[in-house]
């Protein structure tokens, strides 16, 4: 006596993948915020606090986390304009490509950001 | 190609096992043939459903190889040389063998207000409904639903939220707010707005993208959400 496994392939098609990415860097966004916050704070409490955490971020991991996060932030963006245009505009033909604009949108901005603070 | 094709068919019920059949393979052969052939020659206590046998009754549906799919329209050939997988459609309960208890997913029609409520007496005159109107257009894409539940199976939601009504429910209550003639719509709009209807979906689309007729429930319900938004701020539903 046994029960199935459960079935995944049904799930595996673009608009299902876009979901889980939403889904996703929502809950590690809500995750940083309070780090963000905590950051904002030092600024707060002095300007020593702030300039060591600052230089903490100068290194090359944290700078690497950091674009992890803008993508994230441009993907779950992109991800959540994607929905209010299913939702509120007549449905379009070209859902693959509206994935796809979103996906290109979160790499996009992620090397931009990569490249200024590259430069900076 | 094998000559046989080895089809794993799931025995018992919520709790079971697979057991494996050696099958010939044939010319255009449906899954419901795999299935058939099982039940006629090897195994004459497998259950399954199928009534019409060429798409039309929405009877015949099951997991082949992890996906929903109406299994009379499922070509063999179309899913590769390896062993097929059949289960019966997810998201209801299983009774046995491969039929399921469809009971929960049609009284979802219910509950969505899938019912057209007259809004004319019987003595009235035809409606006029023009069919190019867009309301028509509307009603159009969405009618040729067979009731087949390949959808509700495929459908996150409704695995993580048994009381959603699903895609098809909120399908067909659509094709009913596009109706004109409907008397029915404040009651329509109030019984989809609730937690477990129309906003309750996350436009994932695997309905859209597993519907053997092209459907589109992902559209209808935005078009559900766009209609209780708008009742809602007229401070109607
Ligand atoms: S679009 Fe909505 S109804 Fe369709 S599978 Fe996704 S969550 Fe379910
Ligand atoms: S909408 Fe499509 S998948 Fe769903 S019940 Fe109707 S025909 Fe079947
Ligand atoms: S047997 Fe009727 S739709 Fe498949």
């Amino acid at each position: 006596m046994n029960r199935p496994p459960p079935a995944f392939r049904h799930r595996n098609h673009p608009a299902w993948w876009a979901f889980a990415v939403h889904r996703i860097s929502g809950l590690v966004l809500a995750l940083f915020l309070p780090l963000h916050f905590w950051a904002l704070g030092q600024a707060i409490a002095g300007e020593a606090a702030l300039d060591g955490f600052l230089r903490w971020t100068a290194n090359p991991l944290a700078k690497l986390a950091e674009t992890g996060l803008v993508i994230l932030l441009a993907a779950h963006l992109a991800g959540g304009l994607r929905i209010l245009a299913i939702e509120f505009l007549p449905w379009s033909p070209r859902q693959k490509a509206a994935v796809a604009a979103s996906a290109g949108f979160a790499v996009a901005a992620g090397l931009l950001f990569l490249f200024n603070v590259g430069a900076a | 190609m094998k000559a046989a094709i080895e089809a794993r068919i799931w025995r018992g019920g919520a709790e079971g096992r697979f057991e494996t059949f050696s099958v010939p393979r044939r010319d255009s052969q449906t899954v419901l043939d795999v299935v058939t052939f099982v039940q006629r020659r090897l195994d004459p206590t497998l259950s399954y459903r199928y009534a019409c046998r060429v798409g039309m009754c929405g009877s015949c549906a099951m997991t082949v190889n992890g996906r929903p799919r109406w299994t009379c329209r499922t070509h063999v050939s179309r899913l590769g040389e390896g062993p097929l997988t059949i289960e019966p459609l997810a998201n209801l309960p299983r009774i046995k063998d491969l039929a399921v208890d469809m009971v929960p997913f049609f009284d979802k029609w219910a509950k969505a207000g899938g019912r057209f409520v007259p809004s004319a007496d019987a003595g009235a005159d035809f409606a006029a409904v023009e069919p190019a109107s867009p309301a028509r257009r509307e009603a159009d894409a969405g009618i040729e639903c067979i009731g087949c539940a390949v959808c509700y199976a495929a459908c996150d939601l409704v695995s993580w939220n048994p009381d959603y009504l699903g895609p098809a429910a909120l399908n067909r209550a659509w094709t009913l707010v596009s109706d004109v003639r409907d008397g029915g719509q404040a009651e329509r709009l109030a019984a989809v707005a609730g937690d477990a209807g129309c906003h309750a979906c996350h436009s994932q689309q695997s309905c859209r993208e597993h519907c053997p007729k092209s459907l589109n429930p992902t559209a209808s319900i935005a078009g559900l959400k766009r209609a209780a938004l708008r009742a809602a701020l007229k401070g109607g539903a």
